[in-house]
């Protein structure tokens, strides 16, 4: 059986780990993703998603300076509909205990943190991948089919 | 304006409005916590009616206030929460802490 794959378009852009950065961040998903038409309720998933991993970035990976935040997303024309995938990296402090710092409630600290940014990214999202090296720093790769409006 | 605080007797009433990130809470939450030590209130109210965005930093507000408010006898409760930062709220659990406006006005019909 043959299944339709066809990558539409794809973006990589690097920016400093400041706070406004975050609104930023989803503005470029919301921009990137606007084309393909999805419903308003997939789109605020993925900027809800993008904005919790670019949050961790700035929050946790580079507490002390600014460091760089990389982003690339793809889009890829698929039966089931586009299928948009988002990475997040840093070269900050990493995480030692991936599944610790996944599980629901956990937060290393940080005010007013909720520990519930990777939660928010496993919900919003069909996929989530966590990659992480102490000292080298974390990718955050997450994947959504969006159906769109049709 | 991100947020609109009004102070009244027992209660101050927070809008928040716009984009609620951890960027943008940084200041709201200053002005909220101002107000709260100032009107030591028995009920904090977080309105999100005029919320566009919320991530779970905005479930960290709210866990926060919870906190500070414990800590001089009141309580926190939400409303405007149709939206999308509804859904966000419902995933950290915190649902139970939503007015339900809709029955205290139908019971305030049935009373009047
Ligand atoms: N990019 C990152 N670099 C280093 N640590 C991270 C990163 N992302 C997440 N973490 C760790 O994982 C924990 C949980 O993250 P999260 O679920 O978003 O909750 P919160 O940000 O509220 O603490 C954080 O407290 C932090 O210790
Ligand atoms: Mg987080």
């Amino acid at each position: 059986m043959q299944t339709k794959k066809n990558k539409l378009n794809n973006f990589s852009l690097k920016f400093p780990s400041l706070g406004r950065n975050e609104g930023f961040a989803r503005g470029i998903v919301s921009a990137f993703v606007l084309p393909l038409d999805p419903t308003v309720e997939e789109l605020n998933d993925l900027k809800a998603a993008v904005s919790e991993a670019v949050t961790n970035a700035i929050v946790h990976a580079y507490p002390n300076e600014a460091g760089t935040i990389e982003m690339s997303g793809s889009a890829t024309d698929s039966d089931a509909g586009y299928i948009i995938e988002i990475r997040v990296k840093d070269k900050g402090v990493g995480i030692a205990d991936i599944s610790q710092a996944m599980s629901p409630l956990y937060t290393s600290g940080g005010e007013d943190r909720a520990g519930l940014g990777f939660t928010v990214m496993e919900s919003f999202t069909d996929k989530l991948r966590v990659r992480s090296v102490v000292g080298k720093g974390t990718v955050v790769t997450m994947t959504k089919t969006i159906s769109g409006k049709q | 304006m991100p947020v609109n605080i009004v102070s009244k007797g027992d209660y101050v009433a927070a809008a928040l409005t716009g984009e609620l990130d951890h960027h943008n809470l940084i200041p709201i939450r200053q002005e909220i916590d101002t107000a709260v030590s100032i009107a030591l209130p028995k009920v904090l109210l977080l309105d999100f009616g005029d919320v566009t965005f919320m991530d779970s930093s905005g479930v960290g507000l709210i866990l926060g206030r919870m906190k500070l408010l414990k800590s001089i006898g009141g309580t926190v409760a939400l409303s405007g929460a149709e939206g999308y930062a509804g859904k966000v709220i419902r995933l950290a659990g915190l649902a139970g802490l939503i007015l339900k406006e809709e029955n205290e006005n139908a019971n305030e019909e049935k009373q009047a």
